[in-house]
């Protein structure tokens, strides 16, 4: 298709029809002042501040919802368009309330910023200024000073074309306009926070952020999310050697210019009174710190007792290098170790021909048109991921879901089959001869993505060798920041982390043993029976199972790399130093590989060890998702009770987010309950909102019962990863749920 | 909830737009709830926004857009003077102030009663007979002297 020639401001450019007279200008480096237009956001037009001349056109016109024209000529700054620009300006500030200095938004304010160039230095308006009364949208974005609001809609169309769900809105009009949530309502969406980084001015902040700082008191450091495996672009703001905000860097391969609120607000964690600050030591039942030497000493005499004896569980958040160094250690002392905690299905290991990944860059998940994601809580695993499909979809691509539970993906569900968690093998398999193979088949960029759920299942290596049966490209959807890269750092070694459970001496790296695994009933077993169990965390943990506490540094505070889902080497610099006495884990990793002579354990730098790590390798050449596995009978016995169906919840997967309080109080971050369709709740005896006991394994857990009539036959979500569920058994298994009966219950 | 006949004349204003834009028909739709109810309760706009598939807010969006929607219960009947600019010139303001003190309310309120609610209203398209006045967003009056408000009172006030 030919191109359009125009003029900007004497200078020519030639843009692709359609495009508009801001993409002209942006294409020239032309900066047209604007509030509404977002390059992100449908076309609005209603701030009016893009105002621009164009010569034949009787009036100023709006650039951003101007379609570019062959032939024309544009001026942004000639006298009319200054007029008119400064004319809206004028308008806009006769209801903005003058309270900058006691602004958030002051410093990096879009009205502040355009009001010295475009403004005048005082007022003409001498009449009373608009009200708008203060909101409460939830614990994550403040809209407390809504006056300040100048009606550009991003954060509205924000929701509806991005998050996926209209939850804020503009009611009344003319000088009554104002932006809410429906009726007492809050805003929810897992995307929430951007809405902040998109308001031009003070109305939409950040909650946690309030007050906290001014912008330009703030260093900024590059880094990466630790949390999913999208693996964002962060920049995080540090005052005072603490972090107090963290905003996304943008990448358009990546995050584009979005962060979900876990890689927002999860920042709170690491300055809160939780933080393991000294090591500690049990010593005759009684916890007592103790200087890095000595517990470093005790550490490596208790592991030195167990010879090769020794399991390293390191948590899929932890960095590369300390995954590699933990890989090293197992491997040099002839231990095992391994990262897939939650996993359970280890019978892949040695049958896939290279390391599980998202099978595309990530950027090509938006170009999909036909897309089967089987196993997957996505939208709370994989919020910016979802975002993609959600954007994928809405240009027509058909999104099928094979899964357990039938949670809202907030864009259109071409096919959808639900099963309870032992039929899953079984309905993979059925979907070659079902509609949603038939909507595969139509397609041109084709994919059947697995999630964590279809990773952490049973059954998982056959339901990977089911999903390369379709036919189509597979993809995996990350778990965690380092799910990619723990393969890459050589691990598992010398066993998986089932396997790791039954050595004498434990080494848990970030890890919340009972939170964090499959089994949170084997693992304590295995803590238990366990001789030494070592423990390096940044966090105090929920409970003292080790006989030694290392105080480790989270993210901020050390140097490391992340390998995205795509296979994506991310690495960064620590942003502020490390809390109290606490150590950067691949640092006490090599201090305990020189305690226990293992050689080769000399490394200066992350940069060292990252080096060693990667030497040789082809990242993009190791990642496959081939598998070479004989399919067993899908059919296993027939489960005679209640499949529980569990649910890692968005705000308690890792040790960070479990600790940053305000994303504990959101709606997501709310207890988990005993969901069950209407036939189970009958059969059981209890109502929605009646207390049950949930009995799993030689545990139980007090829930509250709660209707979901799209979950299949015979199951029972209970979510994992919570205290409260904490004494259950496995992710995957039978359960048995008894109403308590109302009177006696307390 | 809404009777099924209400449901079923949404239904017959859904069925002037295309299947995937049953949208379209919310303004229509909140017509249907607000006669059946009176006004626009929460759960009302709600259940709007259900049957019609969108969100609760953009429902609240037109409700609150539009001042012959009553976000709020009214009296039996709701009496809208037209106060914009041609109304206003040829009289609509002093019979406003008529009606106010004939009532013993000012605009947004209700007499004790509960029979009558003012409101004040936006263009009716009828400036050549002004001052205008609707009853209950339906039946329109004009050329509204304070003679014909007070014969209009006295009527509503026996029904």
């Amino acid at each position: 298709m030919s191109e359009l020639n125009l003029e900007i401001d004497g200078r020519p450019v030639a843009v692709a029809h359609g495009a508009t007279v801001m993409d002209a200008a942006v294409k020239l480096g032309i900066y047209v002042p604007h509030f509404c237009y977002h390059k992100k956001l449908s076309i609005a037009a209603n701030c009016r501040m893009c105002l621009v001349e164009v010569e034949k056109a009787p009036k100023p016109l709006p650039a951003c919802a101007t379609p570019a024209t062959e032939g024309m000529k544009v001026h942004t700054s000639s006298l009319t368009a200054k007029t008119a620009q400064q004319g809206v300006m004028e308008f806009l500030l006769i209801n903005h309330p003058l309270d900058c200095p006691i602004c958030d938004q002051g410093g990096e304010c879009q009205l502040q910023d355009l009001a010295v160039g475009y403004g005048k230095s005082a007022s003409r308006y001498e009449e009373e200024k608009r009200v708008v009364g203060a909101k409460d949208i939830g614990p994550l974005v403040a809209a407390e000073e809504m006056s300040r609001c100048i009606q550009c809609t991003r954060c509205v169309r924000f929701g509806q074309e991005v998050a996926g769900v209209m939850e804020l809105g503009m009611i009344q009009r003319g000088e009554h306009a104002e932006i809410v949530a429906f009726v007492g309502r809050s805003v929810d969406s897992e995307l929430s926070g951007n809405m902040i980084d998109l308001c031009p001015v003070g109305a939409l902040t950040s909650k946690p952020f309030r007050f906290v700082a001014r912008t330009w008191e703030l260093a900024r450091r590059k880094s990466v999310s630790p949390h999913d495996g999208l693996g964002s672009n962060l920049v995080v703001q540090v005052k005072q050697n603490r972090v107090v905000r963290v905003l996304p860097l943008e990448n358009e391969a990546v995050n584009e210019c979005w962060l979900s609120d876990k890689d927002r607000f999860s920042y709170e964690a690491l300055a809160s009174g939780e933080r393991l600050t000294r090591p500690l030591l049990k010593q005759g039942g009684e916890w007592r710190e103790a200087e890095w030497q000595e517990a470093l000493e005790c550490v490596a005499a208790g592991l030195k007792k167990a010879g090769p004896e020794v399991g390293i569980l390191a948590s899929p958040h932890s960095t590369l290098e300390e995954l590699h160094l933990a890989g090293r250690l197992a491997r040099g002392i002839g231990g095992c170790a391994d990262f897939r905690l939650r996993h359970s299905d280890f019978s892949g290991d040695g049958r896939r021909a290279g390391i599980p990944w998202l099978g595309m860059p990530v950027a090509d998940l938006d170009r999909l048109d036909r897309v089967l994601v089987v196993g997957s809580f996505l939208r709370k695993d994989h919020p910016l991921l979802a975002q993609r499909l959600r954007q994928a979809a809405k240009r027509g691509c058909q999104v099928s879901v094979l899964h357990s539970a039938d949670d809202d993906w907030l864009m259109p569900i071409a096919h959808k089959r639900i099963v309870a968690p032992a039929e899953m093998l079984a309905a993979l398999r059925a979907v070659g001869e079902g509609p949603i193979e038939e909507s595969l088949r139509s397609g041109k960029n084709v994919a059947v993505l697995l999630g964590n759920y279809a990773q952490q299942h049973p059954q998982a290596a056959q339901l990977h060798a089911a999903a390369q049966a379709l036919g189509h490209r597979v993809g995996f959807l990350g778990e965690a920041a380092n799910s990619v890269g723990g393969y890459l750092a050589g691990l598992p070694a010398g066993g998986n982390a089932a396997a790791a459970l039954g050595k004498k001496a434990l080494l848990l790296l970030n890890a919340e043993a009972e939170l964090d695994c499959a089994d949170p009933q084997a693992a304590i077993r295995g803590i238990r029976q366990a001789e030494f169990v070592v423990a390096l965390a940044a966090f105090r943990p929920a409970s003292y199972f080790a006989d030694v506490l290392l105080p480790i540094a989270p993210f901020t505070e050390t140097s490391g790399a992340f390998v995205s889902t795509e296979g994506r080497v991310q690495s960064f610099h620590a942003a502020v130093r490390p809390a109290g006495d606490s150590r950067p884990a691949w640092k006490v990793l090599r201090v305990l590989g020189n305690l226990l002579g293992v050689s080769g354990f000399d490394y200066e730098t992350t940069e060292q060890v990252r080096e060693e790590c990667l030497r040789g390798k082809d990242v993009a050449a190791l990642l496959s998702n081939r598998i070479d596995l004989d399919a067993i009978s899908a059919s296993a016995a027939a489960p005679s009770g209640l499949q529980r169906i569990a649910d890692v919840p968005i705000y308690f997967a890792d040790s960070i987010v479990r600790r940053a309080p305000s994303l504990q109080r959101t709606r997501d971050a709310q207890p988990p309950r005993a969901w069950m369709n209407a036939n189970v709740l009958r059969t059981i005896g209890a109502a929605p909102g009646h207390p049950v006991v949930v009995k799993q394994g030689d545990g139980e857990a007090r829930l509250v019962a709660a209707l979901d009539d799209r979950l299949p036959e015979g199951c029972v979500r209970v979510a994992a990863a919570h205290a409260s569920t904490a004494a259950l058994g496995p992710m995957f298994g039978e359960l048995t749920v008894a109403a308590v009966a109302v009177g006696k219950a307390a | 909830m809404l009777s099924a006949e209400s449901l079923k004349k949404i239904d017959r204003e859904i069925a002037k737009y295309p299947p995937d834009q049953k949208q379209s028909a919310v303004m229509a739709a909140l017509i249907v709830a607000q006669d059946e109810k009176g006004w626009l309760a929460t759960e009302t706009m709600d259940e709007v926004a259900q049957y019609l598939g969108m969100a609760p807010v953009a429902v609240y969006e037109v409700a609150s857009f539009y001042n012959m929607y009553n976000l709020a219960p009214t009296g039996k009947f709701k009496l809208t003077v037209c106060t914009c600019l041609p109304c206003g010139l040829q009289g609509s303001l002093d019979a406003a102030d008529h009606l106010k003190s004939r009532l013993g309310i000012d605009f947004n309120e209700t007499t004790g009663d509960g029979r009558f609610t003012l409101k004040e209203g936006e263009c009716m398209g009828a400036c050549s007979m002004a001052p205008v006045l609707l009853v209950n967003n339906k039946k329109m009056h004009d050329y509204m002297s304070n003679e014909k408000l007070d014969t209009l009172i006295d009527e509503l006030s026996k029904r």
